[in-house]
């Protein structure tokens, strides 16, 4: 076989196209304040033409990678397979390495003892805080959005509306926004994380009983739709919620049970605790949401809707269930930040925000509550050093680039993400190989 | 102010100006159309909606402003000057799209297609898609709005006056080329081997495989379709209002809603669609409260859930007739 065969030459222009799409990616910002009649000069359109495209050194220097990358490729071709095997290998080393219960709950103890020394070894307040807001409190997210897309398999794309709700809420009930909080009484922070969950879980509902008959892809666009509403509403109604400039007098949290008083105050440790606190908290919940009657009903509805209506599911309450709990939990990280942050605006509850969680939940595997959060540690690790250190001519929005980028490429090589829950990855395999799932291992125990 | 005041003072509104809300509607009303082909069409042919479709239509808008800013630099675009650079830019709008949709489907869908992936799959990777193309299109021309060099290009003059109202050229052009576009689109549809094609593979895929229908092809032409109508609206929309590179979101949620309200999956259906939610955005405006744009926004999106509720099928009917 030569090199030059034409799957390797297709091969050849495939890999030249991504490379030059990385060289695009990666490159300096086109012209943003180009005046209205300069044309292209300064613009994307000046820089990939014929002469600012030799011109930049980098697109060469991009290519001939190119180049390198598909020779490499093209000879080792015959191996590919041989290499793959080894990838996947590496890749299930971690699954071998849980499947024992006494390894895995030795894991776990690692695991709790690493976190719980954490602050320990953190002495800047400044990662201190980063951790807590960028990694504690999207963890909290993305195992709530877990619930929506991981166990029932609903495509939520208005999870940032739940967030505001919310954080909203907070600064409604704590009197930091412009409308007096009811009864004109001001309740502390902490108390207020049932209100909020409650509030979310009443729009989740709200929202969900018309629109979960539907099919997914509806689903999709119209949670996108009351995202995109909410952050609307909020920043017109000034009145209510303090518009575009929001609030940023919601108390710190501070327990008072009157014989013990404590105040979170401004460092970032006790923040850190209470967040993992809830984080255990959640993933003790969920887990057992997951083997519970209502898991397995998820389980069911996902792999085969008509088929878990005959044996008596109502599809709708269920779906609705996992909606109203991705909802609450959505609202519960609200009240959080709110609680921790103490500032809020409309710009934290963006449509990228739902995107984001979406991208922890994917990354990490559906529906594999130990993948979300290790996902999520790894995903909000990794921003957070972008957007701080900002290295390779790094620009603050690229982001957002390569987190589309990741969506893509998970959906393409590894649907069920880097740590998947079984299950899951089963239910892919078996939808590619056009099998049907042996659900000898969900439906044991008590009928649904 | 009360309610009873505030809505009769939008009656008022509308009674004075109804020539303006009017012309102002068909003019959304024609690009919205023109996207809701796109999302109809490749809802037909995959029984997905494709997420990134607003980001196709956006790509045509950059691609329209800066061939216009290239071409005219600092000079006075007029005359039949002007009708040649309307046409370039639909062309290049049509031409540029019609990339970004092949390259959608071939990196977000095709791949998937291939595994025969669960349709979460294919949704998550569209999302990513038009994030990317989003992002990128920040990134290469700035995150601010782009404009057309207005004031020396002659769609933005007045065209002529009708009952009052002014009528600018941008308007005309953009519905006549809506309507030509949207006619060839549906005669290529109904009346072509291609368009039997894509019919096929949108009542029954393997079937039409089996017939010897390409079905990669029909996907691919499908695509770039929807591709080329979006582009040209792109460029269309960008002339009015300029373009900004998150512009797919929003005009994508009211083309949607303009597909789903005609039935989505029917070409006519998704016209008309087009069409009404153009009109309806355009004539809710005066019951803004305060004046906020963004209540029309709201009040589309409740059409949305409205028609959601009470006839998912759309005005016109589902043309492939798959529910699930």
């Amino acid at each position: 076989m030569t090199i030059f065969s034409s799957a390797n030459l297709k091969r050849l222009f495939t890999i030249l196209v991504i490379t030059a799409v990385v060289a695009l990616m990666t490159g300096t910002p086109g012209s943003s304040s180009a005046p209205p009649t300069t044309g292209v000069h300064g613009s994307f359109l000046e820089r990939v033409s014929w002469f600012g495209f030799f011109a930049a050194p980098r697109w060469t220097v991009f290519l001939t990678l190119g180049v390198i990358v598909w020779l490499l490729v093209s000879l080792y071709r015959p191996r590919a397979r041989a290499i793959r095997q080894g990838l996947d290998h590496v890749m299930a080393a971690p699954r071998g390495l849980t499947a024992k219960r006494p390894a895995r709950l030795t894991l776990m103890a690692i695991a709790l003892v690493i976190v719980i020394f954490l602050p320990k070894f953190v002495h800047e307040s400044f990662w201190m805080y980063l951790i807590v807001e960028q990694i504690g409190v999207w963890i909290l997210l993305a195992l709530g959005l877990n619930v929506v897309v991981g166990f029932a398999g609903l495509l939520d794309l208005g999870f940032a509306a739940f967030y505001a709700i919310g954080a909203y809420t907070t600064a409604w009930f704590t009197g930091a926004l412009p409308v007096p909080a009811l009864f004109h009484h001001h309740i502390p922070t902490l108390w207020v994380i049932p209100i909020g969950i409650v509030a979310a879980m009443i729009f989740g509902v709200l929202l969900g009983t018309p629109t979960l008959r539907l099919r997914g892809d509806y689903l999709a666009i119209v949670t996108l739709g009351f995202a995109l509403i909410i952050d609307d509403f909020v920043e017109i109604q000034n009145g209510v919620t303090g518009g575009g400039v929001g609030t940023s007098a919601i108390p710190h949290p501070a327990l008072n049970l009157g014989f013990y008083h404590f105040d979170w105050g401004l460092s970032p440790t006790p923040y850190y605790y209470l967040c993992l606190l809830f984080i255990i908290v959640f993933i003790v919940v969920f887990t057992s949401l997951e083997h519970s009657r209502i898991g397995r009903a998820w389980v069911a509805i996902r792999e085969d809707e008509v088929a878990a209506e005959s044996v008596g599911i109502n599809p709708l309450k269920y779906k609705l269930m996992a909606f109203a709990v991705g909802a609450a939990s959505g609202g519960f990280g609200g009240v959080m930040s709110a609680g921790l942050v103490g500032i809020i605006n409309p710009s934290f509850f963006v449509y990228s925000v739902s995107v984001n969680v979406l991208v922890l939940v994917i990354f990490g595997g559906m529906g594999s509550i130990w993948g979300v959060a290790i996902g999520a540690i790894i995903i909000q690790t990794a921003t957070s050093y972008l957007d701080n250190y900002q290295p390779w001519g790094y620009q603050f929005n690229d982001l957002y680039m390569y987190i589309g980028a990741l969506l893509i490429i998970m959906m393409i090589f590894r649907p069920a993400g880097l740590l998947p829950s079984r299950r899951r990855a089963r239910e892919f395999a078996a939808a590619e190989g056009g099998e049907e799932i042996h659900t000898d291992e969900v439906l044991t125990g008590d009928q649904p | 102010m009360g309610f009873e005041h505030f809505w009769l003072s939008g009656f008022d509104q509308i009674h004075a100006a109804f020539w303006t809300y009017l012309v102002v509607g068909l003019q959304n009303g024609a690009v919205y159309a023109m996207i809701a082909v796109g999302y109809t069409l490749v809802y037909g042919v995959l029984g997905l909606i494709n997420f990134a479709h607003g980001e196709v239509f956006m790509c045509g808008g950059f691609a329209g402003v800066f061939l216009t800013r290239g071409i005219l630099g600092s000079r006075v675009g007029s005359g039949w000057g002007s009708v040649g650079l309307i046409l370039a830019g639909i062309v290049i709008g049509g031409l540029v799209s019609a990339l970004v949709a092949t390259g959608v489907e071939r990196v977000a869908y095709r791949p998937l297609r291939r595994r025969n992936a669960p349709k979460l799959a294919f949704l998550i990777s569209a999302i990513g898609a038009s994030y990317f193309l989003q992002t990128i299109a920040g990134k290469e021309f700035g995150y601010g709005v782009n404009l057309f060099p207005g004031e020396v290009f002659e769609p933005g003059k007045v065209m002529f006056t009708l009952f009052g109202t002014s009528v600018h050229t941008i308007a005309v052009v953009s519905i006549i080329a809506a309507v030509v576009m949207l006619v060839v689109a549906d005669r290529i549809v109904r009346a072509t081997r291609l368009g039997r094609g894509i019919r096929a593979v949108s009542q029954d895929a393997e079937t039409s495989s089996l017939m010897g229908v390409n079905i990669d092809r029909t996907i691919s032409i499908t695509f770039i379709l929807g591709g080329v109508l979006a582009g040209a609206a792109g460029f269309l929309y960008s002339l009015q209002s300029g373009i900004v590179q998150n512009a797919g979101t929003e005009i994508g949620i009211y083309a949607f809603t303009a597909a789903v309200l005609g039935g989505i999956g029917n070409l006519r259906g998704a016209a008309l669609g087009g069409l009404f939610i153009g009109l309806f955005g355009s004539f809710s405006v005066p019951f803004a409260f305060e004046g906020n744009v963004q209540w029309t926004e709201i009040y589309t999106f409740l059409i949305l859930v409205l028609v959601l509720i009470v006839r998912p099928t759309g005005i016109l009917g589902e043309k492939s007739g798959r529910t699930a």
